[in-house]
């Protein structure tokens, strides 16, 4: 087995036992991005030199022994996340060339962690997709199937790990971004409980969805990953101050007596036969592994996508506001007044899809309709957030379909944003609640000659991480 | 022809004197080259998150204590929305609906009639940064970025210029004697709004209001209310209707001009700013702040004047500089003569920069004869220089008193026999040569010696001869 085809637990025992260098980890990872991203393009920036010197510090950590689970790790970070000194796109043509002067917390944490940066992922600009198409520098392909999409927002990321372009990536969750495009790419991702990854340095989509989270080839990788990102953060106001990160802790227990609830409105209509198929069978094998699997029922759910896109693009207008071509960043040329700066700047530098959020924040925010958009959808949040309590006080999580249907052909879904939305209906109900959800591969859908990679997702109350992890590592032993 | 009565509303920002910004860890006072008190996050880059500086809250609501207002234990922040090239973000984090302070009032006295205006509400908010324009093109400078400004919004009680002029001084002197800001309009510290509509005299209706903005002095002030009085009253005679809309006014030319008209302004779209969390004001945090909030002024003088029987002049005095006032107050009252205090303070150029159980130590010191009146200057120096203990410094300056008489007794014999023209002087009537034999006691005692006790002494001794 190549380095490149391993998983972080195994590359961390032979970085560990001498058997191999962090440099040698980072020059097969170099060398796989330069011999597959050219059909994938799941990298929007590759940090060559940025990458030795982080292994050269890497293999500092591992001689003085210092080393931690990450330690010389080759990875690949979303390009909406800030890496000082190295250029942050958020795949637009807005921030293109724009240089971050500062490191995100995440960023910290995973230099702290000696992880060894590649480069920077495709993405659907400001990660407003599902599909990566939105993405204004490239066009990034499903690894299991080229003609298809790696799904969306972190397309590339899901992309990079399942293409063997690192070892793990990290990506962020407004309404599914890590979950979905780990679906339709086969590989494990997690949304954390919201307020656990610091937010400080992710540029903002919508502030009170947004999470950063781990995308591996294992479960256990993803714990080890979530574990070293996942910290109190003074800098992050939403940042929740006190909670125990030892997300591996339940690895390998026991499974019996756990409750996993099925919510019947994630299999209703709409939802692709064969992936519903996948999903209950993953079910079948959980409650093979001593769960108790019951079918239960979440009707708030209806509200949900209404909810969030009213909410999502509220925040997203103001917060992709600060891009007016004045201090960094796109600025069109050949105008002199302020107000056409603006306007110009502002058309030309966002996309189709930006353009059509900003467009909808702001209406649902002006004078006079405030009250039945955004009042109304924050009152259907917190009922949909009530309805998971209760659903929690007799489950300790539930199973569900990450996304309606496996990925799709490139170019199928994009000129219809109103399907694309609905292919959110499974993942956005856990970012309304805050809470964190596991995508796990359960197997593949043939269809035209290719087989696409199916996940299910598992959805814990806040801080339940654990135990998610526990139970989707029971089903990936299984398997 | 009809009488008419003004009906204003003033907007007063004023900026809060933190050490640090409002939602960064860069300074907040004034100065510096531009662009080199600020960070990322005070310049709204991409990623970066606001973290609400505490202080600014305590700040704030002892503001509203001090103007007799309500305050909220559940306040939170809004963003406001709109385009400008000094605002990074394109919002300004503000107050909509739950501002921190509600229903204060101010009471004053106009041309001897007491009037309480009241104050509907004060908010905190980031300043925005400034445009500077030079030859070479314009520039945007973010050091007031994220300054911590307080918005204190009166009701339309105000009728005349001289009740907005009393009600903006009041303000200030309030706001100073808390201190929370040195509220210097010539700064900008702290501005001005001015909201003014007229109407018949007997009328409760509200007519269309106009804002003279940006007004940068109390002269102007006064100058621009009755300047656009006097239009919207042509304009009401004339049959003209008025139209809501923000004016500027021009001191050159006395009369306000069209800046914008309101009906076609920004749309805000406030909403909470998910970044931030609710700012929640516990009744033990009530507490804290109310435990700081001082008597008022005119209390304060009343007190030194009469319990303190400090001269009117030096009660005024201390009364004009809250800082001043504060350390006084704090040192008063473990001391044995308050005027004694008031006037060693007085004396000194920097009395903020010294603690107050220094004064304190050091008043008590020279009414218990311990140390003479010159000692102070003296101590006040070792002690801003290295710091320490004053009775440490009393000995190593050697500054302790001479009570010793006996020492006393032969330096007086010893200038008596030294100086027979002043004992000569003094004995054919010319009382003032006692003073030319002091100095040569004090001289001889190096300052030792107790003036008062050396007088007494020499006195006696030239009596005797």
């Amino acid at each position: 087995m190549r380095y490149r085809e391993m998983d972080v637990a195994a590359l961390s025992e032979l970085l560990q036992n001498k058997q191999v260098t962090a440099k040698e980890l980072a020059a097969d990872a170099l060398q796989a991005i330069a011999e597959t991203d050219g059909t994938v393009g799941a990298y929007l920036t590759v940090a060559e030199e940025e990458a030795y010197r982080q292994a050269e510090a890497a293999d500092k950590m591992l001689a003085d022994g210092t080393a931690g689970p990450l330690t010389g790790i080759p990875f690949a970070m979303k390009d909406n996340i800030c890496t000082k000194g190295v250029r942050t796109t958020c795949a637009s043509k807005m921030l293109e060339h724009w240089l971050p002067v500062y490191d995100a917390c995440v960023t910290e944490q995973l230099k702290k962690a000696g992880a060894v940066m590649l480069g920077k992922t495709n993405m659907d600009e400001f990660a407003m997709g599902s599909s990566s198409e939105n993405s204004a520098l490239q066009l990034t392909r499903n690894p299991a199937a080229p003609d298809y999409v790696p799904g969306g927002s972190s397309g590339g990321s899901a992309a990079a790990v399942a293409a063997n372009e690192c070892a793990f990536a990290i990506g962020s969750d407004t309404g599914g971004s890590i979950r979905q495009p780990a679906s339709f790419c086969g590989v494990v991702g997690m949304k954390p409980t919201y307020g656990t990854v610091s937010r400080y340095g992710l540029v903002a989509y919508a502030s009170s969805f947004d999470q950063i989270g781990p995308l591996t080839k294992t479960v256990a990788d993803n714990a080890k990953v979530l574990e070293a990102i996942s910290c109190h953060d003074r800098r992050d106001s939403t940042s929740l101050p006190e909670f125990d990160t030892n997300y591996s802790a339940l690895i390998g227990k026991d499974l019996s007596g756990m409750r996993i609830g099925l919510p019947k409105e994630y299999f209703g209509e709409g939802i692709n036969a064969d992936v519903a198929a996948l999903v209950r069978n993953a079910a079948k094998a959980l409650e093979g592994a001593g769960a108790k699997i019951e079918e239960c029922s979440l009707p708030a759910v209806s509200y949900a996508l209404p909810a969030y896109y009213v909410l999502c693009c509220a925040e997203a207008s103001s917060n992709l506001a600060r891009f007016d071509g004045i201090r960094y960043g796109y600025r069109a040329e050949g105008v002199e007044d302020l107000d056409r700066l603006y306007r110009k700047t502002r058309t030309e530098g966002f996309g189709r899809e930006v353009r059509r959020r900003i467009l909808l924040g702001n209406y649902v925010l002006s004078a006079g309709y405030y009250d039945a958009y955004y009042k109304k959808a924050q009152q259907a949040r917190t009922l949909l957030i009530r309805a998971f309590k209760e659903l929690f006080s007799q489950n300790d999580m539930l199973l569900a379909p990450v996304a309606p249907t496996p990925a799709y052909k490139i170019g199928e879904k994009s000129s219809d944003p109103m399907e694309m939305a609905l292919g959110d209906i499974c993942t956005v109900p856990v970012n309304l609640g805050g809470l964190p959800a596991i995508s796990v591969p359960c197997g593949t859908v043939a269809q035209d000659g290719a087989n696409l990679p199916v996940g299910f997702q598992l959805i814990g109350p806040a801080f339940s991480e654990a135990k998610l992890y526990q139970a989707a590592a029971a089903y990936e032993s299984g398997v | 022809m009809a009488k008419y009565e003004c009906v204003i509303g003033l907007e007063v920002h004023i900026e809060l004197r933190t050490k640090t910004k409002i939602f960064c860890d860069c300074p907040a006072d004034h100065g510096g080259d531009p662009n080199t008190r600020c960070c990322p996050v005070c310049m709204g880059m991409p990623g970066t998150l606001p973290v609400l500086n505490k202080q600014v809250v305590d700040f704030a609501a002892r503001a509203g204590m001090m103007l007799n207002c309500e305050i909220a234990h559940f306040s939170k922040m809004d963003r406001k929305n709109y385009f400008y090239p000094d605002l990074p973000k394109a919002y300004q984090i503000s107050q909509l609906d739950h501002p921190l302070c509600e229903h204060g009032y101010i009471d004053v006295n106009v041309n001897g009639e007491e009037k309480r205006i009241g104050i509907t509400r004060i908010h905190i908010e980031e300043d925005a940064g400034k445009l500077v324009h030079t030859d070479y093109g314009s520039g945007a400078d973010c050091n007031r970025c994220g300054v911590p400004l307080i918005e204190i919004v009166s009701e339309p009680d105000i009728r005349t210029a001289a009740q907005a002029r009393a009600y903006l001084e009041r303000l200030r002197e309030l706001i100073r004697w808390v201190g929370v800001s040195d509220c210097q309009m010539e700064t900008g510290s702290m501005r001005c709004d001015v909201n003014l509509s007229i109407r018949p005299v007997g009328d409760t209706k509200l007519y269309t209001r106009t804002e003279i903005k940006n007004l940068n002095s109390l002269k102007h002030i006064v100058a621009a209310i009755d300047a656009e009085k006097a239009r919207q009253i042509d304009e009401t005679e004339a049959g003209r209707e008025l139209v809501q809309e923000t004016r500027r006014y021009d001191p050159e030319k006395d009369k306000t001009y069209s800046m914008r008209v309101k009906e076609n302004a920004n749309d805000y779209r406030y909403f909470p700013d998910p970044d931030l969390v609710p700012i929640i004001l516990t009744d033990e945090d009530h507490a804290r702040l109310r435990a700081m909030i001082p008597d008022l002024p005119e209390e304060r003088l009343a007190k030194y004047i009469n319990e303190y029987k400090l001269p009117e002049a030096t009660a005024k005095t201390l009364c004009d500089e809250p800082k001043l006032a504060n350390l006084y107050q704090a040192a008063a009252d473990t001391v044995k003569q308050p005027k004694l205090l008031a006037n060693l303070m007085l004396a000194d150029a920097d009395a903020g920069s010294i603690p107050a159980e220094v004064w304190a130590e050091l008043t008590n010191l020279c009414a218990d004869g311990k140390i003479n009146r010159s000692a102070p200057a003296k101590l006040l120096e070792a002690y801003r220089e290295k710091g320490g203990e004053i009775a440490v410094l009393v000995k190593e300056l050697g500054l302790e008193q001479v009570q010793d008489t006996g020492l006393l007794n032969a330096v007086a014999d010893e200038v008596i026999a030294a100086n027979p023209k002043a004992v000569a002087d003094y004995k054919a009537g010319k009382e003032a040569a006692i003073k030319a034999l002091m100095g040569q006691v004090m001289k001889r005692t190096k300052g030792a010696a107790n003036p008062q006790e050396a007088t007494e002494l020499l006195k006696e001794k030239l009596a005797k001869l």
